[in-house]
């Protein structure tokens, strides 16, 4: 067998590399996102209005479903790019290690199989089907969106932490793929990304909504576009920061060199106190405020437990401090103040069955979207900076998976021209769909061409 | 046969689908880019449309099948292909990036200047896209790819006679079959008139692209020797009946019996993608890089058999109704409803 470690034709190579996976998968999982979550909403919807047979449950799948096939066709296809680039940029992670995270990645190929075998279905028979058989027929896109974030996220963990396989002079023997699958960090990394799926997705759909209300169009079928993917997100809210806090004991435990960095915790010492803001400079974190012994109370339950510091491990191990650190402030500052808008929602709907009446409200409505996103692109960024400079966690550096030909450099401007291009052209046409009629989702061909 | 075997096997008929499926729904695309203007090749470019909307999705996933199946199985082989032939292969991601997307946007768009826009992104990675992707499997058929990561020629692995050859028999394989199954759909739909013009392209593509096949054979054996040995040895029966299936399709072109010239069609096609695979067996990467060298670990290739089984279990009956759904039930009617105007307009948000 050849030689398959790799070295970048250029420093400048590697970091084209890094960025250009970081922002085509930073693109993806936004839409991705959608697409584990609005199948959920629309089903419900459609089913809502079936059963009801109310108009405005019905006109807002019709709306949902017709969005929904905009996004997955996008997301399609920015899939794709992700699973060629794992072997354009990453040749030397593949080689090596593709077998062994190779499982989850199989499953997921059957799992996107079903979804757009029953989007298909779903979007295109609306009127061929019975209604009870299209409502089932949305099922499996539900079941087989949350089983393909499952898969994918799972893969990820094994990078965080990688099992299942022996190592012997660069070449992996004694193969496990299922001890791989189900590494420790599967469990709270595949609950917290799914749940945050449902949360981009149920408050990216309520924004719109909201902004519509801002707007005046205060009648049912807006109030019910709002209420409906924003009260399933706020239900998730709570449930989404105790699963956080779990995924964060977990690094206590685990992975305690990004715990170090999201805290900028540079020495190991017992009473460590939890640092809000600041930043990480010469080695040290300032201007932060720092709550004491609440990190090792939160990690372990006691004041005195020790928390490893960035110290643990060599310079060239740690992974850089500030984007890890800033990066899990923002998404827990995002996730409170979500937490907060969703505690002022249930308590104007216990009490008056109605949403809260300051104005303010439906403008932190709007914000909910854009907010939910961000939080997730920065808790991405804590999971994938922090593990740095590790491509597979404490056994093979991202340095060394990287492909060795020369114009990685060139290969990241056009994919940054290529994605604006698509960026602009999505945003355009979900707008474009937002101000039209609404017709039945995908069956009517666009408007006739009068010569 | 050994478990590498198998995952080689059911990875190939991986690749056999998407060929046959997703080519088909590439040629698509190269239609739409030759029916000419707006008012002209409106029925073309739906009659394309509607064959290809419901099922375009899923028969593109047999390509992300194949590369999972690779990676997991061979990964080696894998992370070779992909470094060395990184530009074809980035040019390829673009191209599905852009079709892919350009299909959704057209569909959803109302405005003549963004169905012309997304319409001609559509229509023109439709035809890059199949020729990049057949300069890869060019470059891996005549050896240019070597075991090892970038271990190839950059440019000269996908730019070179085979490389070329194959790409332009990517394109017209997609063109021809396109064509081939656009007649049935058309006639079903009561369009003869389409089924009349896409019968005449399937008969000249069906020509053209066997023609080209026929002359490449010259290429193979100044370009591509051991390929060539391959093909004119263990591989001819399957390469003679590639030719066969090919005449008795241009027959039943003749004979307007378009729901036969499916099968033949596509048994020549799927044939000169097994006559490759047949010839350069046992090797993946030439000079040396065999199935049994090349293989992940036993236990990964049974964990991936076993998930293939269960998958194919669920995925078959799904693919069937997919199928059946949209093949049936497309009278007149059903198609002027859907075509008519909403039966419901509402101001949306």
């Amino acid at each position: 067998m050849p030689e398959l470690l790799t070295v970048a034709a250029t420093p400048a190579d590697l970091y084209a590399a890094r960025v250009q996976m970081a922002f085509s998968l930073g693109w993806h999982i936004v839409i991705a996102c959608f697409g584990v979550g609005m199948p959920a909403l629309t089903v419900f919807a459609e089913w809502r209005g079936r059963r009801t047979g109310d108009p405005d449950y019905l006109r807002l799948a019709h709306q949902w479903a017709k969005a929904m096939g905009v996004l997955f066709a996008v997301g399609a296809v920015s899939g794709t790019i992700l699973s060629f680039e794992m072997g354009l940029l990453w040749p030397g992670l593949m080689a090596t290690y593709g077998q062994v995270l190779g499982l989850p990645f199989a499953m997921e190929g059957f799992a996107f199989f079903i979804e757009a075998i029953f989007l298909g279905i779903y979007l295109y028979a609306w009127d061929r089907l019975p209604p009870r058989q299209h409502v089932l027929s949305g099922l499996p896109v539900c079941v087989a969106g949350i089983a393909s974030a499952f898969f994918v996220v799972s893969a990820n963990a094994w990078m965080n932490q990688p099992r299942g396989f022996d190592l012997h002079a660069g070449t992996v023997t004694r193969v496990n793929p299922w001890a791989a699958m189900f590494n420790p960090a599967t469990p709270p990394q595949t609950v917290h990304m799914i749940l945050a799926a449902f949360m981009v997705a149920g408050y990216g759909i309520a924004s719109v909504y909201a902004v519509a209300m801002l707007r005046g169009r205060r009648d049912r079928y807006h109030r019910l576009g709002f209420l409906v993917p924003f009260t399933a997100a706020a239900a998730l809210t709570p449930v989404q920061i105790v699963v956080g806090d779990w995924a964060a004991k977990f690094l206590a435990t685990n992975q305690p060199v990004k715990l170090a960095a999201i805290e900028g915790l540079t020495q190991t010492r017992a009473y460590a106190p939890l640092s809000l803001g600041g930043v990480y400079v010469d080695g040290e974190l300032r201007y932060a405020v720092q709550i004491p012994n609440a990190l090792s109370i939160l990690a372990h339950w006691r004041p005195d437990a020790l928390i490893l510091g960035l110290d643990q491990v060599a310079p060239a191990d740690r992974p850089p401090v500030n984007p890890v650190h800033l990066g899990f402030q923002l998404m827990v500052g995002i996730g409170f103040a979500l937490l907060a808008l969703a505690l002022w929602f249930a308590l104007a709907w216990w009490r008056r069955r109605d949403l809260p009446r300051s104005p303010w409200f439906l403008r932190f409505a709007a914000a909910t979207g854009v907010a939910a996103a961000v939080a997730l692109e920065a808790g991405w960024v804590v999971t994938e900076v922090g593990r740095q400079p590790w491509i597979v966690w404490g056994v093979q550096r991202t340095a060394d998976a990287v492909n060795p030909a020369p114009g990685l450099v060139t290969g990241l401007v056009a994919v940054l021209a290529v994605y604006t291009v698509l960026t602009v052209a999505t945003v355009y046409v979900l707008n474009r769909m937002r101000t039209r009629p609404v017709t039945a989702p995908q069956e009517r061909g666009a408007q006739e061409h009068v010569p | 046969m050994t478990a590498a075997q198998w995952l080689l096997l059911v990875a190939w008929a991986g690749l056999t689908l998407y060929v046959l499926f997703a080519g088909a729904d590439f040629g698509g695309g190269f239609w739409d880019l030759l029916a000419g203007g707006d008012v002209k090749g409106m029925p073309q470019r739906r009659l394309i449309e509607h064959s290809i909307g419901p099922v375009w999705e899923a028969n593109h996933v047999w390509l992300i099948f194949v590369i999972v199946m690779f990676w997991t199985g061979f990964p080696a082989v894998f992370a070779s292909v992909a470094s060395t032939m990184y530009i074809p292969l980035t040019l390829v991601a673009f191209g599905i990036i852009a079709r892919g997307a350009a299909f959704a946007f057209r569909k959803a768009s109302t405005e003549l200047w963004q169905q012309r826009l997304f319409g001609a992104a559509f229509a023109l990675s439709s035809v890059l896209t199949p020729f990049f992707l057949g300069t890869v499997a060019g470059g891996v058929a005549s050896g240019r790819v070597p075991l090892g990561i970038a271990r190839g020629d950059l440019v000269a692995s996908w730019l070179n006679p085979t490389s070329v050859l194959a790409g332009l028999l990517a394109v017209g394989t997609t063109a021809y079959l396109a064509a081939a199954y656009l007649t049935a759909d058309a006639r079903r739909q009561g369009q003869d008139d389409l089924a009349e013009a896409f019968r005449r392209r399937a008969l000249v593509t069906g020509a053209v692209t066997g023609a080209v096949a026929l002359g490449g054979i010259a290429v193979l054996r100044a370009d591509a020797p051991r390929l060539f040995a391959g093909l004119t040895g263990r591989a001819l029966p399957i390469v003679v009946v590639s030719a066969l299936a090919g005449l008795v399709s241009l027959v039943l072109l003749v004979q307007r019996r378009y729901v036969a010239v499916r099968a033949t069609a596509a048994l020549a096609v799927a044939a000169v993608v097994w006559g490759w695979a047949v010839a350069q067996y046992p090797y993946l990467l030439l000079p040396d890089a065999t199935v049994a060298k090349t293989a992940a670990d036993p236990a990964v290739l049974r964990a991936t058999l076993a998930v293939l089984a269960v998958g194919t279990l669920l995925l078959v009956p799904s693919l069937l109704w997919l199928f059946s759904l949209f093949q049936r039930e497309h009278t007149v009617a059903a198609h002027d409803q859907a075509d008519g105007p909403a039966p419901s307009g509402h101001p949306a948000a």
